[in-house]
């Protein structure tokens, strides 16, 4: 491109003075100028710059009392509580959505009947839908509400209203998510190829083995993009409890906005900031999950960020040395 | 190989009654008889399409016949006498009978998850035939006879397709099956890694293992069968020492195998 014409002949003919030792296939082939790209690099970085400075210098956002918010207890419990609901219904839903996507793949026609009305049923009817419907059966009949199907953690709540709420929640995500997640399980383990299922029904493992060890391990691999994909959903979804009346961060946000309307843009601005810290730290277990599964499926598993850094590093230092030799 | 005064008192290794397996309205096999003696290498030839994949996977109940029955070492497969009907055995008393009969597939199906080591030693320890540690120990000695004690830790795409095969073999030998079948076990295979395979297939036929082997290598054929099986449209065509059916088969259709695939 910027090069002179003459650069081609240069490699037909003798190498140049000044490097009289190393022959020409020695050396670092000389990267391709890409000005295109740097123009494109240098308009996307003042723009970015403009909207830092747009955050950090207009009043509107007022940072004083986004500070003064971040750490509120208020703010903290409500945090809490969207923890305690999104965890419980993650491990619920994903449990459910297994027996789910089990239930889909059996032999059993009724098994597959119900499991594919279950699915229909809940991935249609909208989940504030179902939260809503699930808090006013709550408060007509109290005892009912410890008879639904999932798990042991509310056989034992009690009559308060708060474990009531919570139990409203997380059942409600959990029915949604199951509903979801049997999809994403289903698919994974369609994933698995034929031949799995063959070696181990030939070898005569038992069939929970081949489950648990030989099919599952693999579809997992698969499942957890999609599944993460869920669960930030779901964290999302979290902010929807706030309607059966459970105070979660967004929830804490809302009612304070409302105590302090001058303060709701700061207020928000918190709910956004722990948003973002949760899903980035959903996104930074996922990437090592997805590492762990990755076992055998590559030749060399993907460096982690700090390997990724440190052989950079290594690699900027061996150009250095070499330019300086030059 | 046996004595004709041993055939008598022990029971075939693999017997194979009149079995007949269709998909729809297509004929897979037609009125399959074979009989194995133990000990016994027996080659099954034939042109593709000619169910003999399937008259394996008949054999260890990966499929079911729709007439006849087969059975290994005296015991009926997949089925039970019940009365004088044969009746359908339960899915857990069949993963027992499969793990007593070896099978090589085509495209090795090795665990990508697991490590060589654990491949082998998983399913003794699953069926609980073994505990971890004899199984890991076992698998180790198995590893060593197919040349690849230094591979344990490794995982199975790390390895060449020969010696996926090889770890694929040592994992069938790891239940100490009675009879092991393999299914065309190097057609997947480059033509330079073939030979490693076949010398370890080789190292069991003469230590006395009853095999079934479907292939398309006559060379290997000639040198290790006690018996050539050649099968064409889901029937036996006929059978016989190698010598017979390969140098001078009787049937036209044989002949007309063997001059395309020499």
């Amino acid at each position: 491109m910027s090069e002179p014409p003459g650069a081609a002949v240069s490699l037909a003919e003798a190498p140049p003075a000044h490097h009289p030792a190393k022959p020409l296939t020695a050396q670092r082939v000389l990267p391709l100028r890409r000005p295109g790209r740097w123009i494109g690099t240098a308009v996307v970085l003042v723009l970015l710059a403009q909207i830092v400075h747009g955050l950090a210098t207009n009043p509107f956002y007022q940072w004083d009392r986004f500070r003064y918010w971040f750490l509120r207890p208020t703010i903290l419990d409500g945090l809490v509580i969207t923890l305690e609901v999104a965890a419980l219904s993650a491990v619920l839903g994903l449990l459910g959505g297994v027996l789910l996507a089990l239930a889909r793949l059996s032999g059993s026609p009724v098994l597959r009947a119900v499991s594919w009305l279950y699915t229909w049923l809940f991935r249609s009817v909208p989940l504030i839908v179902v939260l809503i419907f699930l808090y006013n059966f709550s408060a007509l009949y109290k005892t009912l509400s410890l008879g639904v199907p999932f798990g042991p953690a509310f056989v034992s709540f009690d009559e308060s209203r708060l474990a009531t709420d919570m139990a409203v929640a997380v059942v409600g995500l959990s029915l949604n998510e199951a509903a979801y997640a049997s999809e994403v399980v289903r698919g994974g383990i369609l994933s698995v190829d034929q031949g799995q299922h063959e070696a181990s029904a030939a070898l005569g493992l038992p069939k929970s083995y081949q489950f648990t060890r030989i099919v599952l391990p693999q579809a997992l691999r698969s499942i957890t993009p999609n599944y993460v994909n869920q669960l930030i959903g779901l964290i999302k979804g979290t902010s929807l409890v706030f309607y059966v009346s459970l105070l979660d961060l967004f929830g804490s946000v809302q009612t304070m906005g409302s105590t302090y309307p001058g303060d709701i843009v700061p207020l928000l601005l918190v709910a956004t900031v722990w948003y973002l810290i949760l899903t980035s730290a959903v996104s930074v277990v996922q990437f090592y999950v997805e590492r762990y599964f990755a076992r055998g499926a590559t030749r060399t598993l993907p460096p982690t960020p700090l390997q990724k850094a440190r052989a950079g590093l290594g690699d900027l230092r061996a150009r250095l040395r070499e330019e300086a030799a030059a | 190989m046996t004595t004709a005064s041993t055939l008598e008192a022990s029971p075939a290794a693999l017997e194979v009654h009149d079995v007949h397996k269709w998909y729809g309205t297509q004929r897979v096999l037609d009125g399959i008889d074979l009989t194995v003696r133990p000990g016994e290498v027996t080659v099954i030839l034939g042109p593709s399409g000619s169910g003999k994949s399937t008259l394996l996977r008949v054999i260890n109940h990966l499929e079911k016949p729709e007439i006849g029955h087969v059975s290994v070492n005296g015991e009926l497969i997949g089925v039970r006498r019940h009365g004088r009907r044969l009746k359908e055995l339960g899915e857990r008393a069949i993963l027992a009978q499969r793990s007593r009969i070896g099978f090589v597939f085509q495209n090795f199906n090795l665990f990508p998850h697991l490590t060589v080591l654990d491949n082998v030693a998983a399913a003794p320890v699953a069926t609980g035939k073994l505990t971890r540690p004899a199984a890991q120990e076992l698998a180790r000695e198995l590893l060593g006879r197919v040349g690849l004690g230094d591979k344990a830790g490794a995982y199975p795409r790390q390895l060449s397709g020969g010696q996926q095969q090889r770890v694929a073999i040592a994992r069938a030998l790891a239940l100490r099956p009675g009879i092991i079948l393999f299914d065309e076990p190097t057609s997947a295979l480059d033509p330079e890694l073939v030979g490693e395979v076949l010398a370890v297939i080789k190292d069991l036929a003469t230590s006395g293992t009853t095999l079934v082997i479907v292939t398309h290598e006559i060379g290997f054929a000639r040198e290790v069968a006690d018996r050539v099986v050649f099968v064409d449209g889901g029937r036996i065509v006929e059978q016989g020492p190698p010598g017979q059916v390969l140098d001078a088969p009787r049937h036209e259709r044989t002949r007309d195998f063997l001059s395309k695939v020499l």
